[in-house]
């Protein structure tokens, strides 16, 4: 009976004592405790939400990067056959203006050539005729001693140019 | 829990089942050997020298003016007498184990079963019990074995939660080093497995008082399980503690109910002709409650205790040596068993705080 009679005086001691306890591991213990331990767990939660916010971050980079790289692909491709044609036409044209340009030359050279013919053909002429009449002088000289080898001359001539 | 692994392992069940079966044999043992032992004692009445171990156990898990170290040496402890006339003081030593009383300011003192009484003057020590009977009110307000034990473990429960708190401090944001570390998961597990489940989103405040309990009462419980000194003291299995446990368990759960748990009590949902059986039946459950938590502590601790005294006192109950052999290795498992109840009444009595708790702020919505 004696075990389970409380004493008194342990009993208040125990209430002393535990209270004291409580009120100062309350206050120097398992308040910063607690809160390290609160604070320590929110800043894992905030890392890991933030990693995770990273993570579709560099996801979005990620495609948002491919998005681009297609982008200036096509770009690059549509570029390419912008310019493979300007260079087409380019080369189309160079062509045709050498072409025209050529004919251009050709036709020049034909008219100059035609010119410098004929020009040549009037100098021919007049050297012909200016031999001819030398020529025509000399025989006229000496076959118009007399005067009626002249006539018959200028009849004959005259019967023989034909203009 | 983070034991299970443990309690999984077949090896560990199955010498756990041995076990329990081997201490209610030797419990059984003990109380034959007990009857014999008081039945030898009734023979030989005349032999002082005769062991008696019921009184040998009850001596160890009771309280005492004095701390014993070994053999016949021990520290007196001071006495606090409250009287009727006064406030009387003085060292232990003054009885001389027994063996002498003490004059005082007020009356003569005598120490009986390690008890304070009043005697009247000039009574010799071997006078019968008659002249025991105190003449004058008296409380014994001394600092006995019980309390150098508990101061002793509210010293360590400071250095090491003040170390362990300053450690967060320190190492503030970093993964916990050392002690920190090792304490850092019971804390963890008081909070997510005794605080969280059983009280809800409201638990923080709680935190401080079950934290409080529960490191109070393993370390006393493990104190208690050091057979010699700064151990040998019966703390957690003695009444008073276990009684002033629970009823800071009993202020704290009924100042904290919520006008629910009131309602629950004086105007449950039943027929109002009934209420007048209700209400002693639920002013019985507030007090049966922590009562239950008094007496669950107290006794499991003190029923270890006594197993491990009476496996001890075996050896001098057959005054044979040879006992040992049997004796040690099961003491050796009880110890170890009572390990884990040391743990695990801590835990317990801080789980059922929780949950009563828990129930008196629950918000009802119906």
């Amino acid at each position: 009976m004696e075990l389970v009679t409380p004493e008194i005086g342990l009993v208040f001691w125990t209430t002393v004592s535990f209270l004291i306890l409580f009120f100062l591991l309350a206050k120097f213990a398992w308040k910063p405790i607690m809160g390290a331990i609160d604070d320590r767990e929110r800043s894992i939660e905030d890392a890991l939400t933030k990693a995770e916010a990273a993570k579709e971050e560099m996801g979005r980079l990620t495609s948002e990067n491919e998005s681009l790289l297609k982008q200036a692909r096509a770009e690059r491709d549509l570029i390419l056959s912008e310019a493979k044609k300007v260079k087409d036409q380019i080369i189309a044209d160079a062509k045709e203006a050498a072409q025209k340009e050529g004919a251009r030359q050709i036709e020049l050279a034909r008219v100059e050539i035609n010119n410098q013919k004929a020009i040549a053909m009037a100098d021919v002429k007049n050297q012909v005729a200016t031999l001819s009449i030398q020529v025509a002088e000399k025989i006229l000289q000496t076959q118009l001693a007399d005067q009626q080898k002249q006539d018959e001359l200028v009849s004959q001539l005259l019967k023989e140019v034909k203009l | 829990m983070y034991l299970s692994h443990i309690l999984n392992s077949k090896k560990i069940a199955l010498s756990v089942i041995l076990g329990v079966f081997l201490t209610f044999c030797t419990c059984k043992t003990f109380a034959i050997q007990h009857e014999e032992a008081h039945e030898a004692a009734a023979a030989t009445e005349h032999e002082e020298e005769a062991f008696n171990p019921s009184e040998v156990i009850l001596e160890h898990i009771a309280d005492s003016h004095s701390l014993h170290l070994w053999g016949t040496t021990s520290i007196p402890l001071p006495v606090i007498l409250y009287t009727d006339k006064g406030i009387e003081t003085f060292s232990a030593s003054k009885f001389e184990h027994g063996h002498a009383d003490y004059q005082g300011k007020y009356y003569t003192y005598r120490l009986v079963k390690d008890k304070v009484h009043i005697v009247g003057e000039g009574s010799d020590l071997s006078a019968a019990a008659t002249v025991l009977k105190p003449n004058g009110k008296l409380v014994d307000f001394s600092i006995t074995r019980n309390v150098a034990s508990m101061w002793l473990s509210i010293v360590l429960l400071f250095i090491i939660f003040f170390s362990v708190s300053a450690a967060y401090k320190k190492r503030e944001g970093k993964a916990p080093k050392g002690l920190q570390s090792f304490l850092e998961p019971v804390i963890l597990f008081v909070r997510d497995d005794i605080a969280r489940p059983n009280i809800g989103y409201r638990y923080q405040r709680f935190m401080p008082l079950l934290l409080t309990i529960f490191f109070f009462i393993w370390i006393n419980n493990l104190i208690g399980l050091v057979p010699f000194f700064p151990g040998g003291a019966n703390l957690t299995g003695n009444i008073a503690v276990t009684f002033v446990l629970a009823f800071i368990t009993l202020i704290i759960v009924n100042v904290n109910g919520n006008k629910y748990y009131w309602k629950h009590i004086f105007a449950p949902d039943v027929p109002v002709w009934l209420y007048p059986i209700m209400w002693p039946v639920e002013l019985v459950g507030i007090i049966s409650k922590p009562f239950a938590l008094m007496i669950r502590l107290f006794a499991n601790i003190t029923a270890g205790h006594i197993i491990v005294l009476s496996l001890i006192s075996l050896i001098f109950v057959f005054k044979s040596a040879y006992v040992s052999v049997v004796s040690v290795p099961f003491v050796v498992f009880m110890d170890v068993l009572e390990l884990l109840v040391a743990a695990l009444q801590a835990f317990i009595f801080t789980l059922l705080t929780a949950l009563f708790i828990g129930t008196a702020i629950e918000e009802h919505h119906h």
